[in-house]
């Protein structure tokens, strides 16, 4: 596996779009296809403040590359971008950045759908819900 | 043998720790080191549903434990 196709992060500084952005823009490619995901400030009615996030950094990283090499093998695409984000966010910060590009716009949007949902299923990362009245994490209980 | 044995989320809230070592006997499996962690912490008993991870990957329950090893609790992930 060619690992310069693929950039993984999880940091506890601001991510950024234009970086992901970057490294997957290629001429060779038709498309990129970017899923941004953003703290809501709102869960079953109840008034979010922020969200912790916490994880097990060696095994969150092995887990996001794993994520980023299947992507690459299943669908047609060309270079992957998968960055986490550590630590309190407020609302509205970003989490969570994938950016794919791929000769044609299907694979790109097929591949990002996998790696979003794999990562929220796969790789260990909590967040810790904080409201008005207390705190919670966030699937403890599923 | 003695293993390293790293808690995160709820789990690490319900026993109070984030790490500690851990005295299991010779070729314990996942399986038979999850009854044993209940005993020392029953405060597990009613929470089951995590998984563990050796060595930074997920393991199953058959797989046998090595001295050393570092096992990791991992509640239901929430990233994203």
């Amino acid at each position: 596996m060619n690992n310069s196709n693929i950039s993984i992060k999880l940091t506890a500084q601001k991510l950024s779009l234009q970086q992901c952005y970057d490294f997957v823009e290629d001429p060779t490619c038709g498309g990129i296809d970017v899923f941004v995901g953003t703290v809501r400030n709102h869960t079953k009615g109840k008034t979010v403040k922020l969200l912790d996030f916490s994880a097990y950094p060696p095994m969150a990283i092995k887990e996001m590359k794993l994520i980023a090499e299947l992507a690459l093998k299943k669908f047609k695409v060309h270079k992957i971008a998968i960055h986490h984000a550590e630590g309190p966010l407020q609302i509205g910060d970003i989490p969570v950045i994938i950016a794919v590009s791929a000769a044609h716009r299907n694979a790109a949007f097929d591949a990002c759908q996998f790696a979003i949902d794999t990562l929220k299923e796969t790789v260990p990362i909590w967040k810790k819900e904080h409201f008005e009245d207390g705190e919670v994490w966030v699937n403890a209980h599923p | 043998m003695q293993i390293q044995l790293l808690l995160f989320g709820i789990v690490a809230d319900l026993i109070g720790k984030n790490s500690l070592s851990y005295d299991l006997p010779e070729k314990t499996t996942v399986s038979k080191f999850k009854e044993a962690l209940t005993e020392t912490y029953p405060q597990l008993q009613s929470y089951n549903s995590y998984a563990v991870a050796v060595n930074e990957a997920y393991a199953n329950d058959t797989l046998v434990l090595n001295n050393n090893d570092i096992l990791a609790i991992i509640p239901p992930v929430s990233g994203g």
